[in-house]
């Protein structure tokens, strides 16, 4: 690169350079940047608005250059772009000698990268080679400008505790964010940002892994629970499997995916990927709706990040209300298609 | 090919009988539990079924405080071949960085591994790090998300299915690697009664920071980057509202604060 970023960063030949500036690690769906990574810039703009310094998103990949007007439209000042065939595939390896690569080169202190499962995967090794702090998840940041520390909340116990956490002494200040916590903002074609491209180092890109097969399978209504914004949830109070129909069509309209508690999958009425809990996945929506869940401990430990949780059981003594934020008491046979209509009608204004 | 395998498991609060202080903001330890953390279960019966395939030997590995001793036992029940348990004062305060550190020293102690496996995260902490960092201290690959195993080449390569963001890779790597795994890649094993008799008697390796050559300044608080500057315990009904009438009127009551939130 590097002139140019060189002199955005303040490098000078002879002195100590000071970390400045913040990254964010993009991410693809297909052919876009992820809604994740876009969500990032917009609370990155904020947060280095408050610091006085540029933002740079980091695109790793293999012809995936297309995608740096995206970044700069939504925020960013520049975008690093590492474009190597031995980056066609994701490796946890590769992607994370990548990023600490550059980040020991051009010297950020701020790297920002979302929660999502590669995300997870490989930006933990990119802070162990940097021998810095990372924190998991977070669900809330900003600044202190002080000393420029950034300030990082996050849940542990699933949801139960909030943690404020910082990493004072060293740079790069990393940490994966989750999907849908901060709102991305309308792309502005007209900002002009600067496209950087780097050639990696060989040791940067050394991997073992082979990719053999990448397979996308989020095919129509069983979209992934990661991630996903809307969550309807089957419980057992789903009495009939005809009215998974229905569940699944609550979930489209919302735009959303469906799980379900384990005697629904154990039922076979959902595949083992969708059950939520202790024992499937873990998942943290805007917005949780159970039908017929009782609330048992090893389910709930599994949706306690969720934003807005909403139940609907004929027992107003069932757990699940005691974490609910709105309670419908009542049969889901009736609630569920009543639901279905008055969100239609809200959507489409049209009944059927 | 035998292959020696090592098994990462933390001992946490059980779930189930962990309560909150909403006042100090932190969790009430007093009368709870310790037990395996859940997922390091799947993580001991994916690397006990590998030994009982190929052979080989399966030795699980610890950091925690002494009683950590206790969950070693229990995986030695399970089948296990050998427990280390690195235990000292000076760990304490680790976060991830440095947790990988003393858990790599440890490793290092045991001499050839060919895989490593981790659980996905832990019901506490919960950041998933450790997994991906450890691999880097221990120059490794890794592979997150693991959902299926298979044995090629008589354990000389292994193929893994593994869950990405908008669907499964299939990737091949050759030992030594380190993987981590979700809940539902298997069903633990219970312990048996011949191995219960043995988890009795068994010698469970204790190390200390002296032990494993620790680099002071790597350890413990000193060495860990991360400072929790606060905790709260999130109040999950403070907005708690049952609404009320016919069916009907329940439903538009709640279409309406959800739109009040953006969702619709
Ligand atoms: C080690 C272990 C791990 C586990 N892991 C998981 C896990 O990962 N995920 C998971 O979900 N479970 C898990 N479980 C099972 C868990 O303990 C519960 O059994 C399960 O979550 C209950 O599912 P449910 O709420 O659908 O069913 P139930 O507990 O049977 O509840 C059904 C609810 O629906 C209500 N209801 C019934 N009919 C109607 C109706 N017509 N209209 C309205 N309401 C109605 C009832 O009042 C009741 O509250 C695990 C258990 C163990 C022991
Ligand atoms: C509220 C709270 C928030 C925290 N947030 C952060 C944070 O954001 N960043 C950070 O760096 N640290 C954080 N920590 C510290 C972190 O919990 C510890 O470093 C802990 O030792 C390991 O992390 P984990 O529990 O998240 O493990 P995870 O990475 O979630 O565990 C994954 C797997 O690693 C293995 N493993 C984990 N710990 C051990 C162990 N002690 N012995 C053997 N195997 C193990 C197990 O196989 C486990 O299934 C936090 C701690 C608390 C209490």
């Amino acid at each position: 690169m590097s002139d140019n970023a060189g002199k955005e960063q303040g490098l000078q030949a002879g002195t100590p350079v000071p970390w400045r500036g913040i990254w964010v690690a993009a991410e693809r769906t297909g052919e876009r940047a992820a809604d994740v990574t876009l969500e990032l810039l917009a609370k990155a703009r904020v947060l280095g608005d408050k610091l006085g310094a540029p933002l740079a998103a980091v695109l790793i990949g293999y012809h995936v250059d297309g995608l740096a007007g995206e970044l700069i439209g939504h925020g960013a000042d520049q975008v690093l772009v590492v474009d190597h065939p031995e980056l066609a595939s994701f490796t946890e390896e590769a992607y994370g000698g990548v990023l600490a690569g550059l980040a020991l080169k051009y010297r950020p202190e701020i790297i920002l990268a979302g929660a999502t499962l590669m995300g997870r995967a490989y930006i933990p090794r990119a802070a162990t080679i940097l021998e810095t702090g990372l924190t998991a998840d977070c669900m809330d940041l900003d600044i202190d400008p002080k000393d420029r520390v950034l300030l990082q909340t996050r849940p542990a116990w699933g949801g139960n505790l909030f943690a404020t956490i910082v990493c004072p002494l060293r740079r790069p200040q990393m940490a994966t964010v989750r999907p849908h916590v901060f709102k991305k903002v309308l792309p502005d074609p007209a900002r002009q940002g600067e496209i950087v491209s780097i050639s990696p180092e060989a040791e940067w890109l050394e991997h073992r892994l082979r990719v053999v097969e990448s397979v996308k399978d989020d095919a129509g209504d069983e979209c992934r629970l990661y991630g996903a914004k809307v969550i309807v949830v089957a419980g057992r109070g789903v009495e009939h499997e005809k009215d998974m129909a229905l569940v699944k069509e609550l979930a489209g309209l919302l735009g959303g995916a469906v799980g379900g508690t384990r005697p629904i999958v154990d039922q076979g009425w959902l595949p083992e990927r969708l059950q939520i809990g202790q024992s499937g996945v873990t998942v943290s929506p805007r917005l949780y709706i159970g039908l017929g869940v009782s609330g048992a401990v090893q389910h709930v430990a599994g949706i306690k990040d969720s934003e807005i949780i909403v139940a609907v059981n004929k027992d107003p003594d069932a757990p699940i209300f005691d974490l609910s934020t709105y309670g419908l008491v009542g049969n889901v046979g009736l609630i569920l298609p009543e639901l279905i209509r008055q969100i239609r009608l809200e959507k489409t204004g049209r009944v059927v | 090919m035998p292959l020696n395998i090592v098994v990462c498991i933390k001992q946490v609060p059980d779930a189930r009988t962990v309560r909150f202080d909403a006042e100090k903001g932190t969790i009430i330890r007093e009368g709870v539990d310790a037990v395996i953390n859940p997922v390091d279960l799947n993580a001991l019966e994916a690397g006990l079924s590998l030994k009982d395939a190929l052979g080989g030997e399966v030795t699980a590995i610890s950091m925690g405080p002494p009683q950590a001793v206790e969950a070693l036992r229990e995986t030695i029940a399970m089948g296990v071949d050998k427990g280390v348990l690195l235990s000292d004062r000076s760990f304490a305060g680790s976060d991830t960085l440095a947790t990988t550190y003393i858990l790599a020293k440890g490793i290092e102690m045991l001499g050839r591994f060919d895989v490593v496996i981790c659980g996905k995260q832990s019901m506490d902490g919960d950041t998933a790090q450790v997994g991906p960092g450890l691999a880097v201290r221990l120059g490794l690959p890794s592979v997150a998300y693991v959902k299926e195993i298979t044995v090629l080449n008589d354990g000389g390569l292994f193929r893994f299915r593994r869950e990405t963001d908008s669907g499964y890779d299939v990737v091949e790597v050759e030992p030594p690697f380190l993987v981590t795994v979700p809940p539902l890649l298997n069903t633990p094993r219970l312990p048996s009664l011949k191995g219960k008799m043995r988890a009795k008697k068994a010698d469970i390796t204790i190390y200390n920071a002296n032990d494993i050559k620790a680099d002071l300044k790597k350890i413990g608080f000193e060495g860990s980057p991360t400072r929790v500057v606060s905790t709260a315990v999130h109040a999950f009904n403070a907005r708690k509202e049952m609404l009320s009438g016919t069916v009907e009127e329940q439903v538009r009551a709640l279409i309406g604060r959800l739109k009040e939130a953006g969702l619709l």
